[in-house]
């Protein structure tokens, strides 16, 4: 993680950067959402959403650039042009597409609730509970959505911070999406969920700007093509064991 | 009761201008009004908790008694060596994240909620910066008035408490204003851990529809509240003159 | 010897440490508030300038710029800057029929954001500063036949800075405990450096401890330098 993030770091010294040969598709993800995405410790960009990236970049025959950027600036990231795609767990929402555009889904998500595998809360008293979730997330906008915009949320820059300060005992839940959840989960003796995964229908999509048409199309073509040879289930199932499609 | 309270204020001031503001502040409008309120009612807290500490402060810096005078220098000394995020992190992240097993069921019930952890740095921090600036006015009060009022038997505390002190802050009043102000401005960065002010909340509001006009929104709030405090020193100026004069 | 190791370890240098990280993260806040500083004191004797000036087309604009930056918070400033600046880099691009795909560095950001900032409390050094010089010196000029141009060249400008430096000093302690705020908008300067270093190795306390002491020695030095400085600038001027 770091010595990718202080590389980067140095090399934003640099004056601002034109936007790059057209042939070279720039990607972005977060490089901080385990399993989907993030950095190893030799600063190498992992996770499912890197290899389903790589996947679509082969099948589509073009060389790809994958960065890491932080959520909070990866949508205005996008529409300055700094990349071209968003491959980063991202959920397809009303709110993101007055901003964006999305190719189809390329997995279902869900939520999920965790907190001490002892406690007494469950999902119908949840409002009275405090909830921790990453800022600006699904998770986030869901518990802001149900519970309004009083209720005890917590938000935090990162989704570490929120499970640091519910290891602590300072936050009683955390909101997060199903997959990572259950990662963190199987990590951290004596937490667990609370009551079944949510489905909030929400599908995740990759991100590119408005009216790009021709790219969104040769992004759904290279999706169907690596849904179809079994590509995409190999990542899968490597990852969860399961096909998240 | 008291939060409820905050709620009805912030719903009845949106109602009230939801005729004359525009989409995107109708929407977010109470989310900017409650966090404005937690921003007052912290930095009240804080600056007024801090005033006294800072005498405090000062007198025992002062003192010439070293058990005393040593740590109140210490703590002058570190809360303005070290910028105000880095305290807010380390007491919030850095100690929070010892956890109830190291800290104690009394100490974790303090550490566990964002707020008073906030409000503890804020005032240690404006404490800080206000005992030296009391200081700096001590060192413009004629020393001689201290020996003349020793001389005639008053002991050393009454004579900086009576004597000495409001001298020093009458002077200071000035530069105490600007780091009112200032405090107000540092405020902000509670949000980062989680308490949900003016900033925190426009931080949310930004995060969902990425519209700029959300950061100016909150400029303007926060500039209302600059003009509040200015207006508020200076009224406190006119009375120290007046009642100086007299 | 051993317990030691394992408190401080994380903070040792070379392979597995992050000892030499955070220097260079302190390396970064350093030429951050470098430039900062740098950058705002241009800007500030221009706005002082402004302020000082005859016409009101200057003199309005440079007073409603300080009043708003010293009523709305660093932290606020820096975010609109952030976000802002490349938005308004490319809209420029667009709009003088060039493609856009420009990006402002970060680094660049926060040292325009810090800038910005401080331009407003330098003008404010600055025009006091303008304002303390003896009228009777100015006067003196005028009767010997000096020009305006010369007062100003020979008898108010070299006194600026005399009278300047001790709010210049506190200036850059501000800017440098200031520079923390950039790792909010993910810049890698020391503060963020710790916080990384206390996520990945679960020692919150340990890391920020560190940024806090390494921020402390770096204000300390600077204030060592600061009192010399002031000293210089008191040189051969009698005591009121």
């Amino acid at each position: 993680m770091k010595k990718s993030t202080i590389t980067a770091g140095l090399m934003a010294l640099a004056l601002g950067t034109a936007a790059q040969a057209e042939d070279v598709l720039r990607i972005a993800t977060e490089g901080a959402y385990p399993p989907f995405n993030n950095v190893t410790a030799d600063g190498e960009l992992v996770g499912f959403d890197v290899e389903i990236a790589k996947a679509l970049c082969a099948e589509m025959k073009r060389e790809c650039e994958i960065v890491a950027q932080d959520w909070d600036g990866i949508i205005p990231g996008l529409v300055n042009d700094k990349y071209d795609a968003i491959v980063a767990s991202m959920s397809i929402t009303e709110e993101r597409q007055q901003a964006i555009d999305f190719t189809d889904p390329y997995y279902s998500n869900y939520l999920s609730v965790v907190a001490a595998s002892d406690t007494e809360i469950t999902q119908d008293t949840l409002k009275d509970a405090s909830i921790g979730a990453q800022r600006s997330t699904i998770g986030s906008q869901w518990a802001e959505d149900t519970y309004g915009s009083r209720a005890d949320i917590r938000l935090y820059d990162t989704n570490p911070a929120a499970f640091s300060d519910l290891k602590a005992g300072r936050v009683d839940t955390v909101v997060v999406d199903f997959l990572p959840g259950a990662a963190w989960v199987g990590e951290n003796d004596g937490f667990g969920f609370v009551g079944d995964r949510i489905d909030i229908e929400d599908k995740i999509g990759i991100g590119i700007r408005k009216g790009e048409a021709d790219l969104a199309a040769a992004l759904n073509a290279a999706l169907a093509a690596i849904r179809a040879n079994g590509t995409y289930e190999a990542i899968s199932v490597e990852y969860f064991g399961v096909d998240i499609f | 009761m008291y939060q409820e309270f905050k709620y009805l204020i912030s719903d009845s001031v949106c109602a009230g201008l939801s005729p004359l503001s525009g989409d995107l502040f109708g929407k977010a409008c109470p989310r900017f009004i409650d966090g404005f309120l937690v921003t007052i009612e912290l930095l009240v807290l804080a600056c007024g908790i801090g005033f006294f500490l800072a005498i405090g402060l000062t007198l025992a810096r002062m003192s010439g008694r070293r058990p005393l005078a040593w740590p109140a220098t210490a703590l002058v000394y570190v809360f303005r060596g070290t910028p105000l995020l880095v305290q807010l992190w380390i007491i919030y992240f850095g100690f929070g994240s010892l956890g109830e097993d190291i800290l104690g069921p009394i100490l974790w019930s303090f550490f566990k909620n964002p707020w008073l952890v906030g409000l503890l740095v804020l005032t240690l921090n404006t404490s800080a910066y206000v005992s030296e600036i009391f200081r700096g006015g001590l060192a413009n009060v004629d020393r001689g008035q201290l020996e003349a009022a020793l001389s005639i038997g008053m002991p050393w505390l009454r004579a900086m408490r009576r004597i000495m002190l409001p001298q020093a802050i009458r002077i200071a009043w000035p530069a105490y204003g600007n780091e009112l102000v200032l405090m107000m401005k540092g405020s902000a960065l509670i949000s980062t851990i989680t308490v949900l002010d003016l900033m925190g909340q426009t931080r949310t509001v930004f995060a969902r529809n990425f519209d700029l006009t959300t950061y100016l929104y909150a400029a303007i709030l926060y500039l209302v509240l600059a003009g509040l405090i200015t207006a508020f020193v200076n009224t406190i100026e006119r009375r120290m003159q007046l009642s100086a004069g007299r | 010897m051993e317990t030691l190791h394992t408190l401080l370890g994380p903070l040792s240098f070379g392979q597995g440490g992050w000892g030499d990280d955070l220097l260079k993260g302190a390396f970064l806040t350093l030429q951050l508030a470098l430039c900062a500083m740098t950058a705002g004191l241009v800007l500030g004797l221009l706005l002082a300038g402004a302020k000082l000036s005859s016409s009101r087309l200057l003199r309005w604009p440079a007073s409603g710029y300080t009043l708003f930056v010293r009523g709305v918070p660093e932290f606020l400033i820096l975010l609109i800057v952030f976000f802002g600046s490349d938005r308004l880099l490319n809209w420029t691009a667009t709009s003088l029929g060039l493609e856009a795909g420009y990006e402002v560095p970060k680094f660049l950001a926060a040292v325009i954001g810090l800038s910005l900032i401080f331009a407003a409390y330098a003008c404010e050094i600055f025009r006091g500063a303008y304002l303390a010089v003896p009228t009777g010196q100015i006067e003196a000029g005028a009767a010997i036949g000096l020009t305006r141009r010369q007062v100003f060249l020979r008898i108010r400008f070299p006194q600026l800075w005399r009278f300047a430096i001790p709010g210049l000093g506190n200036l850059w302690m501000v800017v440098l405990k200031d520079t923390s705020l950039a790792a909010v908008i993910a810049l890698n300067e020391l503060l963020r450096i710790a916080k990384l270093g206390g996520e990945t190795e679960i020692r919150p306390l340990l890391f920020f401890t560190a940024a806090g002491v390494i921020y402390l020695i770096m204000t300390s030095v600077s204030d060592i330098g600061r009192a010399s400085l002031e000293a210089r600038a008191r040189r051969g001027v009698a005591e009121v």
